[in-house]
């Protein structure tokens, strides 16, 4: 027989009370885990798709002029004053700092070319790297081999091409591989072939017109990395594309803000009923809180018995909390996403969610302690 | 000096108009191994005397001293020491812990113990045989009959061994067959050795005690046994009852 067993029996011929404690703390523990599980889970997600936005850097030769188009019309004139980037120097991106976020590289040298009295925009690239600049791209027939070209959905309407067609350009013999679904983009005006035909048509061996990198974090800064390949790249200029991902981050990050706060608002509630029923339960007990101290129990004892009671409701109610809260998340994640999103066990959520139910159930339940413990021994007794 | 000294106790309940004056000064001495019993009427201060006695009420003035240890002189967590080494608690009303067997209340006093808790389960069932009920130490107090929980409470009153028992009231809610049974095991414990305190109105209990005294409005004296067997006649008629408390009491 020690402190523990008077809790606990306690706690056992009070199961409705010790419920509705627990209940109070299990309710906030479960909130506060769903809500930032459901983030977490949202968060891994997107890290996890990040590739599928293609490149978000964009690498262009460094210019003396100013664009003349605007709204993608263009008013003329060309920038003679290009400095061209050398294929070879792109390389030098394995070397950056954050070499290891660099999904990949993809080159790409642009020219105009003539096709059956239209003017059109060729560009040469990697389709290797293309797979994941471009994961969008949808291609009927196959990518081109040396003597390839690929269409965009306009380009081949407008030139009444079909795979396997022939077509000259510049005195070279091409055929249609295939021709690239619609993208909504630009892609869809031009025309693709390799790096190197496209750099035989143009004259242009060893350089290209720009590059489109593909950085695959979204925590990886993206700022440092442009920062990184500019110092590499002295005469280029380094872009980043901050698009959809940023904005979507920011989403969340801004509902995790939110999620802190309802957490906090549904725990504080919590907290208020535990120290409601305490002070209940002390008051209810008088009588027997004056048979301990009769019997000699000290002012301490009965705190500690008070707070035993306490720690063990608010521990069981983090422990079935946390994993309430867990099964709640999947449950949503099935509901919000199509897809298979991984809610991943986060010991770090587990013990914090654990901590923080005890230390409310117990910061809570002091002053009913301490109110049990300050009861004159004498009228206690007298209240039986 | 006595074993347990009371020197000129006064009692103040509340403040001001409110305010109710149970103890005048009361002085006494005891002996290690006295039996007493304390009478008065109702509201002359019996149970205040009592609490006073146990360190459970702080005297408005006047020391109180057992072995001498001055009682209110120490702190509030020693003072609860005290009670646990020093104080068994009988009360009129059995208090017991309802969701604890009877041998888990009788355990009760060595909660707080650093020994080990089937020691502990030995030293109850000890003295539960004592009080004659370690056949029933496993039911609830709600389980057994009201003598009953009257010698569960004596036994764990007792479990610790401490050197006075004080008890008010112990046979108020009890028939007089029981209630004898209760004064006889009073009695033998008194026998082996520990200071009883009891507060009683039966004239019957009063004749089990060593010593009487009387409180009268907050003041305590000497009863004269033979004052007894004047109110024993005059209560009950009966010689006999008068000449049993005079003997009882010589
Ligand atoms: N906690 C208290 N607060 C205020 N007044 C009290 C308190 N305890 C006792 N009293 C008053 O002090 C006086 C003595 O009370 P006490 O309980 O000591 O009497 P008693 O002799 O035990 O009476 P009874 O035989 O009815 O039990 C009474 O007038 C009572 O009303
Ligand atoms: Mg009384």
């Amino acid at each position: 027989m020690t402190l523990k067993d008077i809790a606990f029996k306690n706690l056992r011929r009070r199961k409705a009370k010790a419920g509705f404690i627990l209940a109070g703390i299990l309710i906030g523990v479960a909130t506060m885990v769903t809500l930032i599980s459901l983030i977490q889970a949202m968060t891994h997600d997107i890290n996890h798709k990040l590739e599928k936005y293609g490149a978000n850097i964009l690498i262009v030769p460094k210019t003396e002029s100013l664009s003349l188009t605007y709204g993608g019309l263009a008013v003329g004139g060309v920038s003679f004053e290009m400095q061209e980037i050398q294929e070879k120097d792109l390389a030098r991106i394995k070397t950056i700092k954050n070499a290891a976020n660099v999904a990949a590289v993809g080159p790409m040298v642009l020219g105009v070319i003539e096709v059956a009295g239209h003017r059109v925009l060729l560009a040469g690239i990697d389709f290797q790297a293309a797979k994941i600049l471009k994961p969008w791209w949808k291609v009927q027939g196959s990518n081109p081999g040396d003597t390839g070209i690929l269409l965009g959905m306009d380009a081949a309407r407008v030139l009444n091409l079909k795979p396997g067609s022939p077509l000259k350009v510049n005195n070279r013999a091409l055929t249609v591989s295939g021709i690239l679904e619609s993208t909504g983009s630009q892609d869809d005006q031009l025309v693709f072939t390799r790096l190197d035909t496209a750099q035989a048509i143009f004259g242009k061996q060893g350089r290209i017109s720009m590059a489109e990198v593909a950085a695959l974090c979204n925590a990886c800064p993206i700022d440092d990395m442009v920062q990184q390949i500019s110092g590499i790249l002295p005469g280029a200029k380094v872009m980043a594309i901050q698009q959809v991902v940023k904005s979507r981050m920011e989403t969340l990050q801004h509902f995790l803000k939110f999620s802190y706060a309802v957490s906090i608002i549904v725990l504080l509630v919590g907290g208020l009923m535990v120290l409601v029923s305490m002070m209940g339960s002390v008051r209810e007990r008088t009588g027997e809180i004056g048979i301990w101290r009769a019997i000699g129990f000290r002012r301490s004892h009965v705190i500690r018995i008070v707070l035993l009671e306490a720690g063990t409701i608010s521990a069981l109610a983090g422990i079935f909390g946390y994993l309430i809260g867990l099964g709640a998340t999947k449950i949503a994640v099935k509901f919000l996403s199509q897809g298979d999103v991984l809610v991943p066990f986060d010991p770090q959520l587990a013990a914090g969610a654990f901590a923080l139910a005890v230390l409310i159930g117990l910061a809570s339940s002091i002053y009913p302690a301490m109110l049990a413990a300050r009861l004159d021994p004498n009228e206690a007794l007298r209240s039986i | 000096m006595s074993y347990i000294t009371a020197e000129n106790l006064v009692k103040i309940y509340g403040q001001g108009e409110a305010a109710v004056t149970a103890l005048r000064g009361v002085s006494f001495g005891l002996e290690s191994g006295d039996f007493i019993s304390i009478m008065g009427e109702s509201g002359s201060g019996k149970s205040t005397m009592l609490s006073i006695m146990g360190a459970l009420n702080t005297p408005s003035s006047g020391r109180f001293l057992v072995e001498d240890i001055d009682v209110y002189t120490l702190k509030q967590e020693q003072r609860a020491d005290f009670r646990r080494e020093f104080v068994g608690f009988i009360f009129q009303s059995f208090n017991l812990i309802p969701y604890l067997t009877v041998v888990e209340n009788v355990m009760l006093p060595l909660t707080t113990l650093s020994i080990k808790s089937s020691k502990k389960r030995v030293l109850a069932l000890d003295a539960l045989s004592r009080v004659g009920l370690s056949k029933k130490a496993d039911r609830l107090p709600s389980q057994i009959s009201g003598g009953e929980q009257e010698r569960v409470a004596i036994a764990r009153a007792i479990v610790n061994q401490p050197p006075m028992l004080l008890a008010d009231e112990p046979t108020g809610n009890l028939d007089s067959k029981t209630g004898a049974e209760i004064m006889d095991l009073l009695r033998q414990l008194n026998d082996q050795g520990m200071t009883v305190i009891m507060v009683t109105h039966n004239l019957e209990c009063a004749r089990y005690a060593r010593r009487l005294l009387r409180m009268t409005d907050g003041m305590m004296h000497e009863e004269d046994p033979v004052n007894l067997i004047a109110q024993a006649e005059c209560l009950t008629g009966q010689v006999g009852v008068a000449l049993k408390v005079a003997g009882g009491a010589a």
